[in-house]
This record gives C-alpha cells, structure tokens and sequence, in this order.
C-alpha cells in the first residue's frame, strides 16, 4: 500500500540556488515584486558573495536531495567587495569540468551572472534550468541514501 | 646507484660530524628490500640508511612536524620532491632555516607491484643495468626493463634538475637523467572521450575500491592542514558508510579539489594507496585544465609565484566553457 502510493508521486525536482546578497538576491526580490513567475521549487540559499560558495556545498546539496545546483552572483567586475566573483568563477569552472569528468551530468550545474535590475533574467534564467533539470530527472548519481526520506 | 649511495653516505657524515645537522630525513628498509620506508635518523642508526630503486616515497611533507627544532633537520630531496618543498615552503609550512635540503640525484624509481606483475617475485635486491633491471630474487636472477617498472611518477619524470635545496651531492649537470616514457595526460584525454556514462562506470568502479584508511590524505605533501575538513565529526563524514556511494564520490572530489593549484603531481597518493585506485588522474584533471583554462603552471617550480585559484584575470573563461566542450 505504502509502496503504491509513493510511486504514485509526480515527480518534482529540487533546484538549490545560491545567490549572492547583493546583486542576485536583489534580482530574486525584484522578480518577485514584478510579478515575475518562476517555479516555486527553486530553492534560493543567500550567501554574502558568490565567493563565499564553497565547492563542498554544491555537493553537499546534491547529497540532500537536490537535482540541480544553480550559483548566481554579480556580473564579474560589479562585485560588491570588488573580485570575489572572479575567484568563484575560476573555482567553479574547475569543480564543473571535475563533476563531468566523474560522469554526472554536467547540465545539473551552472552558474549565472544576475544583477540587482534583472529581475526579468532572473526569472528566465530559473525556468530555463528547472526545464533542462525536469528533463533530466532525478539526480542518482551523486545521491546519498541516508539522506533520503 | 651504489656511487651515488657511497657520495651521499660520505656527504651525510660531514654535514653530521660539522654540526650542520642533527638529524637525518631519509629512508629505511622494511622487512623486505622493497618496503623502503621514511624514517628520521641520527648518528647512532645511520648505517641503517638506504638509497636504492625502491626509495619513492616523498620525504617533504614529514619535514612539516619534523623541521621544528633548534636544530637543521638534513632532508634528502629527490629533483621531483623538491617540487612539493618549494610549495610547503611558499605555503609557511615549512621554515627553510630549519632544514638543510641537500637536493640527491634520482635515475628513476621502481614500483614493486609492477615487478611482481611481472612474475618476479621473492625479491632480495635491485641493480641498475643501463636500460633494464637486474633483479635479485631467493630463486636466482631476474632481469626487466626498466620503463615497464618506474613508479606511475617517473614514467613522466619533471627532468632531473632540483628546484630547491641548499647543496647538491653532485650539479645537476651531471646528474644521470631519467628518460620520461609516457605521455602525462594521455590516460586523463582517454577517460575525457568516453561517453558520459562509460566515465561514470569508470569511476564507480574505481572509487568504490576506496576503503577511506586516509593514506592518500596522509601522504600528500600538499595536505597538510592542522585540522583537515574530513576529520570533523559533526559533519558526519567520518565514517565508511557501505551502502552509499556518495561519500567516496565527495572524499575524493574534494580532496582533489583542495590541493588543486597546490598539488605538484608527484603521484603519492596513487603509490600508497593500498586499493590502487588511480587517484592521480583526479588531480591531473586539474592541473590539465588549469592549463588549459589559465595558462601553463606547475606548482612548486618556485616559492612566489601565486597559485591559479589564488589569483584571477578579467579575461578568464566563463564556467559554460565545460558545457560547451563537446561529448
């Protein structure tokens, strides 16, 4: 009985977004107070700058159940405390090449560039990637079974 | 290598009788010839020193709990293991003043497993014979070549010139020199032009070996952190779980991670892992785009230059380069 019923869950994916306080946090609320949809199961995680996303956490979320990670922070030149984006995005770029070269699907991992006055990008930008982590369904690669429910 | 035992033996004399030093980074032989292990000596148990083809194992990352006496501490260092000096000295690590780094000339060092692959075993002595090898065992000579049996690190030998050290037992110039016999990234391009799936196979297979003993961890000259990250038992990492495969897949990611820009490729990880896992391909991955993305570096080649994940250019590629790359 119990069993039946689980497998009758639709399946609804979990996108954890890491965004930055100061450019694309910003761009989350605008889109929110533009009336801007984008799905509601992206998980928005506000970090100090990109720079503080450690690749530990994009793993770490990835363990607990998330099917797709998404880092936003400002565009590079425009960070709040000058260059913390570039670091993120030297770190990044390696642990993305890292994840494909263990064979877990790259298009789960990105990063975007969001700016406080693009609500608008923001929006798209959620949608586009909750359609391509919806097509590529549940994360099995790199789950971990004592986290699941 | 018997000239070169009898320079370095005489050498280590004087450097102990003048007061230069007090004591002795090198190796020691195991229950068997081959089990050449690091170990700290002093004049007493000198004699017991050893320096053949089974002497691998790199001796700088010891110097970071060894090098903290009033007194120099001699290290023996090979060209490639000053590679991983300079980064633990450039990293304060290290305090140079405390060591005496005498830089020894290396012609290349074996892997036992390799031999024994071979078909040669009951081994009790090793000779250098130009190309090959001639192997004493307890049931007569053996011989091989040598490029069949060099450790996975010489294989790709960085050259025989030392990048550090304070004296050399004899100039780099005339140092014997190690032919490199195999194309460093060759296995890592390999496994970048499988299919996604088969990579994933590939790995699965080779991480679920992993038994979490921490030797990569323990013999790494670039992880050297007082309080490592996996050894925080709050975060509920530190134990082998059998049934999930997650923490092996996090374990080395993000180890290789860590020593990413620092990690000298000197191969020890792979040589003291007791499961052979190939784990230097990790961090070849790395240095391979690293290379690839932010310009050619080696770490460890000097003690100033910043690392690649300490530093940035307006210009670096976006992280969509690894989308974009083709299956």
């Amino acid at each position: 009985m119990q069993v039946n019923e689980i497998e009758k869950k639709e399946y609804t994916p979990l996108i954890v977004a890491f965004c930055c306080n100061w450019c694309s946090y910003a761009g989350a609320d605008l889109a929110g107070s533009s009336r801007l949809n984008y799905p509601a199961n992206v998980k928005i995680i506000r970090v100090p700058c990109s720079c503080r996303v450690n690749p530990l956490f994009i793993l770490r979320a990835f363990q607990r159940g998330a099917d797709g990670v998404i880092m936003c922070g400002c565009h590079p030149g425009d960070c709040h405390y000058s260059t913390g984006n570039y670091y993120a995005r030297r770190r990044m770029t390696l642990l993305f090449s890292m994840l494909d070269y263990l064979g877990i699907e790259r298009a789960r991992t990105r990063v975007e560039w969001v700016s406080a006055a693009e609500g608008a990008k923001f929006a798209a930008v959620m949608n586009e990637f909750a359609e391509t982590i919806n097509r590529l369904g549940e994360n099995r690669k790199l789950r971990d079974l004592r986290c699941e429910k | 290598m018997r000239e070169i035992k009898e320079l370095l033996v005489q050498k280590i004399n004087e450097l102990l009788d003048n007061g230069t030093v007090d004591r002795v980074a090198g190796w020691k032989a195991g229950e068997f010839c081959y089990d050449a292990a690091p170990a700290v000596f002093t004049k007493e148990n000198i004699d017991e020193l050893l320096y053949n083809g089974f002497c691998g194992a790199n001796q700088s990352k010891f110097l970071v709990n060894a090098a903290t006496t009033e007194n120099r501490i001699l290290a023996l260092l090979k060209p490639c293991d000053t590679y991983s000096y300079n980064q633990l000295v450039k990293e304060h690590r290290v305090d140079p003043s405390r060591v005496y780094a005498l830089g020894i000339p290396c012609t290349g060092m074996v892997d036992v497993n390799k031999i024994k692959a071979l078909g040669i075993t009951g081994i009790t002595g090793i000779e250098e014979d130009g190309e090959n090898l001639k192997i004493a065992t307890i049931y007569g000579d053996a011989s091989c070549k040598k490029c069949d049996v060099l450790l996975e690190r010489c294989m790709v030998c960085k050259g025989k010139n030392h990048v550090a050290g304070d004296e050399m037992l004899i100039p780099d110039e005339e140092a014997p020199e190690t032919p490199s016999c195999a194309d460093r990234m060759a296995e890592v391009a390999r496994l970048e032009a499988m299919t996604e799936e088969e990579r994933f196979n590939f790995w699965r297979e080779q991480l679920s070996k992993c038994i979490r003993c921490n030797a990569c961890r323990n013999a790494c000259p670039a992880c050297t952190c007082r309080t490592c990250v996996f050894d925080n038992a709050k975060s509920g990492l530190a134990a082998k779980v059998n049934n999930t495969d997650f923490e092996e897949n996090m374990f080395h990611i993000i180890r290789a991670f860590h020593v990413a820009g620092r990690c000298t490729d000197c191969g020890e990880c792979s040589r003291v892992c007791p499961q052979n896992i190939p784990l230097h391909l990790l961090n070849r991955k790395f240095i391979k785009d690293i290379n690839e993305f932010y310009g050619e570096f080696q770490a460890g080649a000097d003690t100033t230059t910043k690392g690649p994940l300490t530093s940035f250019t307006k210009e670096d590629c976006e992280p969509s380069i690894v989308m974009e790359r083709g299956e």
